[in-house]
């Protein structure tokens, strides 16, 4: 087992017929994932093809998941339609929703929150590249993989690895793989301010999974996250834990790249972060590019 | 998206707070002629206040020695004064940096008797995942000060988005504030305006440091908002035209500008070491990396998490514009990127800036053995790199290098 999606999971795509979630879903198809769907409104009853494989599109995400019985959607719609989108995912039960767009207002996630507060529906991002669960097959084909992460960098394991970032995660995945040690499901959380699953949210279900033996946490500047994962962490879990912060030379006050990585007011600075974690007993690599060794010396 | 405290002022006067009088003013003569008609009206004491994107201004320093970017006055000639002294100088605030900010504009407006100063805030808390309003006695210090000396003095009311403030959260607020009796009303009035403006405006923050009790008309207590600071949120812009005309890019460093027409994040810092990165996690990762080396960089670059062979070739002409930077490092994660295409996007822009500066190289990802063998086989003399680690050596130890030349080199390096 993993977490949140398995090799099974039944996958739709909002957004299947733009240039980004096309050739991203052609990418998951590649990869072996069940992409069973695809929905841009107005072109219901059009087929997606790609390897020989036809997708059917729908209007709306509710008509696609009677169809397919899908329990997860993958959204690429641009960042003003982008909150609309999560909601009907959510109302049409879908229960892992994982969204890529960047440059959501904040305004329209804090609606969202208050909207999924309470329903089973979990949301992944956004401003995030998704989650991947590998495969058993060359290169983790076969597996699930929902977002813009590239496949071919995981390795079925054991290491959950969960980020707020996309390229940082990458590389903590590479080095990994190899270093011949696979994942057994890698979650970016994205980069915005107000997101859905939190790092807290994600290492609870990695504690959970017996099949996760040890975690990897990449955070950043900004807000508290990690300081509550780490918290956590500090009384409940026994898997040996590896983090990197990245921003450590950020200069106050400066949004960095990510709407939610900015240091204001004091706060939400790699300093705190890391000492958080460290006390909490969690492995702190000293640079980026020993994330996999600080794991791996805990095992 | 910061704005200027004159533009903040309207934005909460249209929406009912109580801002004092005043005008922006572009010269002296305009701010004397201000001057004149608030005294007219029969103000007593007036503020001249250079208007730059930095706290601190009361207690700055201009570069020619003038003290002050907040100065009160009680005749049309001494704003005028104020106003020449201020305009076209640079101010320097602990908030500025030591090169300061030049002063475009000064505001002109009524400073009733100060009785007491409070402090009112909107913005988000990441934390609760809800907006919050804060508030606190301790008005005209900074807050960070007050949380760290005294943070019981620092109330805080979070907001349910969907349902918007309540007016009992005004009162609740203006009690604990002790603002009883007649400025109960109108505290909780200027609450509600306050987070209606910071949510209409789709705000990232609406600070108002000092909030103040003054002087009113007759004598009695009233409630002023004397000074405020405000950001939009970048990405909620979209929807609001007019507000993102109040962008001034007289406040933003020209590279930063440059760089934002490219969809690129630049940052600029104050180091010697370029860094060229794609995506934001990578790039502050990369930053950190070279300090813990011993290097200094000399910017945050983010390209995108899928750069286009046009944005590397932008991002290699903006990194050049800085007289700092004595080597580059690109470390580039090509995840489904094709290596060997960004490979040709770094040849194409070394030979189309005409770059002359130690190029460091990392490439990792999809094609990789293909990018190695199109950057040696280019003709370039980049130095190529195999891990974070190894190129964040080699970029340190050729800045050094290039430090201890003195002059940029004739040509780029040779490098392994």
């Amino acid at each position: 087992m993993a977490i949140l999606v398995q090799p099974d999971t039944k996958v739709l795509i909002q957004g299947i017929t733009g240039s980004f979630g096309a050739r991203h879903a052609r990418l998951s198809i590649e990869y072996g994932t069940q992409v069973v769907g695809g929905v841009t409104p107005g072109k219901g009853g059009q087929v997606f093809q790609h390897n020989g494989q036809e997708v059917p599109i729908f209007d709306t995400v509710a008509e696609a998941v009677r169809a397919t019985g899908a329990t997860a959607s993958t959204i690429f719609v641009p960042a003003p339609f982008a909150a609309d989108a999560i909601l009907e995912a959510a109302d049409a039960g879908i229960e892992v929703v994982v969204c890529i767009t960047e440059g959501i207002p904040v305004a329209d996630m804090l609606r969202v929150k208050r909207a999924l507060a309470g329903r089973r529906t979990r949301l992944i991002g956004p401003n995030c590249p998704g989650i991947v669960t590998p495969g058993e097959g060359l290169d983790s084909r076969g597996g699930c993989r929902m977002g813009i992460a590239p496949g071919y960098i995981h390795k079925k394991g054991h290491v959950g690895v969960v980020s707020r970032s996309g390229t940082l995660t990458y590389e903590a995945v590479w080095q990994l793989t190899r270093r011949g040690v696979g994942q057994s499901t890698c979650v970016g959380i994205g980069g915005d301010p107000v997101p859905g699953m939190s790092h807290l949210d994600v290492i609870k279900l990695f504690v959970e999974d017996p099949d996760t033996h040890a975690i990897i946490l990449i955070g950043e500047i900004g807000g508290s996250a990690e300081e509550e994962a780490a918290a956590w962490i500090k009384q409940h879990c026994r898997k040996p834990v590896a983090a990197f912060i990245a921003g450590a030379t950020a200069p106050p006050g400066r949004r960095m790249g990510h709407a939610g990585a900015i240091i204001s007011g004091g706060k939400g600075t790699a300093a705190a972060k890391i000492e958080a974690l460290r006390d909490a007993g969690v492995a702190v690599a000293p640079t980026p590019a020993e994330i996999a060794d600080t794991l791996l010396r805990l095992l | 998206m910061n704005i200027h405290e004159y533009q903040a002022k309207r934005l909460l006067a249209e929406r009912g707070l109580p801002v004092p009088p005043g005008e922006v003013c572009d010269t002296a003569d305009q701010a004397r002629a201000v001057a004149e008609r608030l005294l007219a009206e029969g103000a007593q004491q007036l503020a001249v206040k250079a208007q730059i994107h930095a706290g601190g201004r009361g207690k700055g320093t201009f570069v020619d020695g003038y003290k002050g970017g907040v100065r009160l006055v009680r005749t049309a000639e001494e704003a005028e004064a104020c106003a020449r002294a201020m305009l076209g100088n640079v101010l320097v605030t602990r908030q500025t940096g030591p090169a300061g900010r030049k002063v475009r504009k000064v505001l002109v407006a009524v400073a009733p008797e100060i009785r007491r100063e409070l402090y009112a805030a909107v913005l988000l808390d990441r934390a609760r995942g809800c907006p919050v309003v804060m508030a606190s006695t301790e008005g005209g210090v900074d807050i960070e000060e007050v949380a760290a000396r005294a943070p019981e003095k620092i109330l805080t009311e979070p907001v349910d988005a969907v349902l918007g403030w309540q007016a009992y959260q005004g009162r609740k607020l203006a009690v604990a504030l002790g603002l009883r009796g007649p400025l109960l009303g109108p505290a909780a009035q200027f609450f509600q305006g306050l987070y209606r403006t910071w949510w209409e405006c789709e705000a990232s923050l609406v600070e108002v440091n000092p909030l103040c009790v003054v002087a009113g008309p007759g004598g009695a207590d009233a409630l002023l908002v004397v000074d405020v600071k405000m950001s939009l949120e970048d990405n909620a812009l979209f929807r609001h035209p007019d507000l993102a005309a109040l962008r001034d890019p007289n406040e933003e460093s020209p590279l930063e500008v440059e760089a934002s027409k490219y969809h690129l994040n630049y940052i600029k810092l104050d180091g010697n070491i370029a860094c060229l990165v794609n995506g934001a996690g990578l790039a502050m990762a990369t930053m950190d990396i070279v300090k813990h080396y011993g290097g200094e960089p000399a910017n945050f670059l983010d390209v995108g998490g899928s750069a286009s062979v046009e944005q590397v070739t932008a991002a290699f002409r903006i990194i050049m514009q800085d007289p700092n930077v004595k080597a580059i490092l690109v470390n580039i994660f090509g995840g489904i990127m094709d290596c060997d295409v960004i490979a040709q996007g770094i040849v194409a822009a070394v030979r189309e800036t005409g770059l002359r500066l130690p190029l460091v190289v990392r490439l990792e990802g999809n094609n990789v053995v293909a990018g190695k063998r199109t950057l040696a086989a280019s003709g370039l003399s980049v130095i190529s790199a195999d891990s974070m680690a190894d190129a964040a050596e080699k970029v340190v130890a050729a800045a050094r290098a290039a430090e201890a030349s003195g002059a940029a080199p004739a040509g780029v390096l040779r490098g392994s």
